[in-house]
């Protein structure tokens, strides 16, 4: 993809030089470019992660067998004859959880698709701040090698859950390194927020107002005031946890800790739940930053895919503009377990059976636009379909453990694994492969194959249920999270653990069918079928620039003359009436 | 907002002014301290004075004052999440159940680990 | 239209702002919840201490520190209203008077420092010790980081307000209301540290 080779720039400037390999590619500050490198680091991310939980399902399917092919190479202190080690099992653990997370989901959903698209849909000729793009680029690529690296020293990389709870967080080796890196990562995502921000409210181009918005600008809005404000005091508790590990500080460490039978010399006085409400103040509204991207990303695909307008977008944007309000108040259903009275856990349920109306808003909205509708069921649209009930099997599951006296079963089990992942694999993850596939065709004016698609679609599809669905079989039985053999030693999970053998084998052959996605993505950007600038026959504004666009991304600037999802208008020559062309 | 000299200079006057009314809160809030006050009046009446200085900096020196809509609603956001993060952890702790365990922290000479 | 990112100087006319200005104070807001989140934690800290030290701190020192922080405030916005009259000699005036300030502040925190660790009184001595480094460690990395931006207005960064001076002056401004906020965690920092 050459994103300054289209033939799209105007001569306003006399600073049309040619920029050497090293700005062009590496250090640009052309969003386009920036959004490409955040693509393709979260998505090797993506995978590297998901390769951690491969193996550890192999020790879940059977426990103390020798790891398969690479078990050899892992090393004395990890993998002695190839049989894991528990505290490899915890790293594989905790580092699954971040990378997953911090370093896979969020840059590509927010990073990546917000980066590229994002301008483009508003019609701007970049982002606000260019230069401090490129800068949130680069330290999240430091935060991410910093966890990387974390896997070698001794001791081996973090081992506390991603969740990283004190004391055991403050005494436990690996921690400082996946600290540290998070400091990176949340500076990353603080300066990609602000930048996010001005750019939708101050660059939007002419005639485009608020309610003209396509929803996906909506989401990345309400997703960006989120990171904003509920990531600087995970940044703050990171330090302070820093401080307990490297200078002896009490902040979380209580007093009378006993660790082996001996008593830790601290001051002591700390609160190990200071951290976790920290820690939840920013990683509630941090679920909605993994999903809003997602629904963004469905709904431009539905209403492209079944030639009608979306129903509801008023409904749409005052829900996702609720849901990001409410993602403040809601942390401590995460907590219901620590001894909260039954006031607060009154207030924290109450909330969290408020949030879950507008996700329900935005599902039924999304559902309610395929009444009637004219269905193209092209890759893209596959996935986004699939999206729907997805969300739906991990919202509801969500509804029990929002609930303190049935949270009280199921807390800390396999059902709330089960839960999370629904939203986020088959539900955020597949609604990120259906933007690849959308928009793939403007970032390299080549569409993927699919064929390939195809099988990339139905394959996982089959394969993720298969991995997800015991998992609520296996928590309403009470089998525990976080054990390294599945907790063997429990005579209620006897029943349980024959589980893991079909869900390791559908997840590794959830690995093999990413191979036909891995090799149409790179394979198309040389072979793919060319396209010109709107090969969906789509309305939003980014599909007026070439494909791909060139630097400063509209020959000159758009305006927007109707809403962004004006297709089959009455009347209309096409079925689709483009928001940047004046006539219908 | 300013674009004429004359307003400036009023402004400046002002700029002038509020640094003096801070000079004179900062004194009275140190005088207060020496009164000893019980623990939740003091806490009051600090706040009270700090909130005092702290409005005239934002309202004055960061002219808001006279802001614009958008500038007012992310700070309205950020004035209600701070009220959040400063209430909601430390009633989670108030209200809680069974009988909380007192332990006396280890003597600790210098504080190493 | 070109590559160029409109509302760098002029205010964009539905929102009234420039980019700069709704960036810094998206960025304040974001600094708001970092102090935020650290106050937090002192109020979750003391209520779980059995006693909460007094008089370890030096008021007197604090006091004066929050008197040089409250002047730096007003050469600060001096040094932002003499650009808005034109007056460039002035605003070096008053931009080195508020670095100097600063550097005042930061070796008065040098002596407090220091004249703790000498008696032994680090952040692993109790939690209060613990949150007072914190709290003013953090605040004093902002004071730094500010120093380093007017450094860099006082020298290299000078040289737009000939090519540019609305871009200058918008800088200023942005630097000004970054520095009334250090201005404002000091304001709230001092009573709660060392009088309550």
């Amino acid at each position: 993809m050459h994103p300054g080779g289209g033939p799209a720039h105007a001569h306003g400037h006399d600073d049309h030089h040619e920029l050497g390999f090293w700005r062009k590619y590496v250090f640009s500050i052309d969003h386009k470019v920036i959004g490409i490198q955040y693509t393709i680091t979260g998505l090797l991310f993506l995978l590297f992660g998901f390769t951690l939980m491969m193996i550890m399902r192999w020790q879940l399917a059977y426990p103390g067998r020798p790891i398969p092919l690479i078990g050899m190479w892992l090393g004395q202190d990890r993998a002695p004859m190839g049989i894991m080690l528990p505290e490899f099992y915890n790293q594989l653990g905790a580092m699954h959880g971040t990378i997953m997370v911090f370093m896979g989901v969020v840059p590509l959903a927010v990073g990546g698709f917000g980066n590229f698209v994002m301008p483009l849909q508003i019609g701007a000729p970049d982002m606000a701040f260019p230069k401090l793009n490129m800068v949130s680029y680069w330290v999240y690529f430091l935060g991410g090698m910093t966890m990387l690296a974390s896997f070698f020293p001794k001791g081996g990389a973090a081992q506390s859950g991603w969740t990283s709870y004190p004391p055991l967080a403050v005494i436990a080796p690996g921690q400082t390194m996946w600290l540290i890196g998070m400091v990176f990562l949340i500076t990353s995502s603080l300066l990609g927020s602000v930048n996010f921000i001005v750019t939708i409210v101050q660059l939007r181009t002419k005639g485009l107002s608020w309610m003209r918005l396509p929803f996906f600008v909506w989401a990345q809005l309400v997703t960006a005031f989120l990171l904003l404000l509920a990531f600087p005091p995970l940044e703050a508790a990171g330090v302070l946890q820093l401080m307990d590990r490297l200078a002896g500080t009490s902040f979380f460490m209580p007093s009378g800790l006993v660790i082996s039978g001996k008593p830790m010399l601290i001051a002591g006085n700390g609160n190990p739940l200071l951290w976790q409400h920290l820690f939840w103040f920013l990683a509630h509204p941090e679920v909605y930053v993994l999903i809003l991207p997602a629904m963004g990303i469905v709904a431009e695909i539905i209403a492209n895919n079944t030639r009608k307008p979306l129903w509801g977008y008023k409904a749409l944007v005052y829900s996702v503009s609720f849901l990001g309000f409410m993602s403040f108040v809601v942390w401590a259903h995460h907590m219901y377990m620590t001894g909260m009275g039954t006031t607060m856990s009154a207030f924290f349920q109450t909330t969290t059976m408020i949030i879950s109306v507008p996700s329900v808003v935005i599902l039924t909205a999304l559902l309610l636009s395929l009444w009637g509708a004219s269905i193209r069921f092209n890759t893209p649209m596959l996935f986004a379909l699939a999206f729907l009930p997805m969300f739906g099997i991990g919202g509801l599951t969500g509804l029990p453990l929002g609930l303190a006296p049935s949270d009280i079963h199921l807390h800390d089990t396999y059902y709330v694994i089960g839960h999370f992942h629904y939203v986020v694999a088959p539900g955020t993850i597949f609604a990120l492969f259906a933007g690849v596939y959308y928009w793939f065709p403007k970032a390299t004016g080549r569409k993927m194959n699919e064929m390939l698609g195809a099988i990339h679609f139905w394959g996982s599809f089959i394969c993720i249920n298969i991995v997800f669905m015991p998992m609520f079989i296996q928590g309403l039985g009470g089998m525990n999270r976080r054990m390294y053999d599945g907790g063997m030693q429990y005579a209620h999970n006897k029943e349980l653990l024959k589980y893991n053998v079909i869900i390791g084998m559908a997840a590794w052959t959830l690995g093999l069918v990413q191979i036909p996605f891995i090799i149409n993505f790179f394979a198309s950007m040389k072979w793919g079928k060319v396209v010109d600038k709107n090969p969906w026959q789509a309305t939003t504004l980014e599909w007026l620039a070439p494909s791909p666009p060139g630097h400063g991304n509209f020959v000159t600037a758009p305006v927007v003359y109707r809403g962004p999802y004006e297709y089959s208008v009455p009347g209309a020559a096409t079925d689709f009436s483009p928001s940047f062309e004046e006539k219908a | 907002m300013h674009s004429d000299q004359e307003s400036i200079k009023k402004t400046i006057r002002a700029y002038w002014m509020i640094g003096a009314a801070l000079f004179m809160f900062t004194a009275i809030t140190v005088a207060v301290n020496q009164v000893h006050l019980a623990v939740p009046m003091a806490i009051t009446v600090a706040l009270i004075i700090a909130i005092t200085k702290g409005s005239m900096v934002a309202s004055v020196f960061m002219h808001l004052s006279h802001e614009r809509k958008w500038i007012y609603g992310a700070l309205i956001l950020t004035v209600i999440g701070f009220i959040v993060l400063m209430t909601v952890p430390m009633f989670t702790m108030m209200d809680h159940i069974g009988t909380p365990i007192r332990v006396a922290a280890p003597a600790v000479e210098h504080g190493g680990h | 239209m070109s590559m160029e990112i409109p509302y760098i100087v002029e205010e964009r006319p539905d929102t009234g702002l420039t980019n700069g200005k709704l960036g810094i104070w998206l960025f304040l807001a974001s600094e708001v919840m970092l102090f935020g989140a650290l106050f937090s934690t002192y109020i979750i800290l003391r209520m779980g201490a059995p006693e909460w030290p007094h008089g370890e701190l030096n008021v007197w020192l604090g006091m004066a520190n929050t008197f040089i922080l409250i002047a730096s405030s007003v050469t600060m916005v001096m040094a932002w209203a003499s650009l808005k009259l034109g007056d460039f000699g002035k605003h070096r005036l008053y931009l080195l008077g508020t670095f100097l300030l600063s550097a005042a502040f930061l070796v008065n925190k040098y002596f407090e420092y220091s004249s703790h660790w000498t008696r032994g009184e680090l952040p692993s001595h109790s939690t209060f010790l613990a949150i007072y480094f914190t709290l003013t460690g953090l605040h004093g990395l902002h004071i730094l980081g500010g120093m380093i931006v007017m450094a860099y207005f006082l020298g290299p960064g000078a040289k737009l307000y000939t090519k540019n001076p609305g871009q200058f002056t918008n800088r200023i401004e942005y630097t000004g209301l970054y520095w009334h906020f250090v201005d404002l965690v000091w304001i709230f920092l001092f009573p709660v540290l060392y009088l309550l």
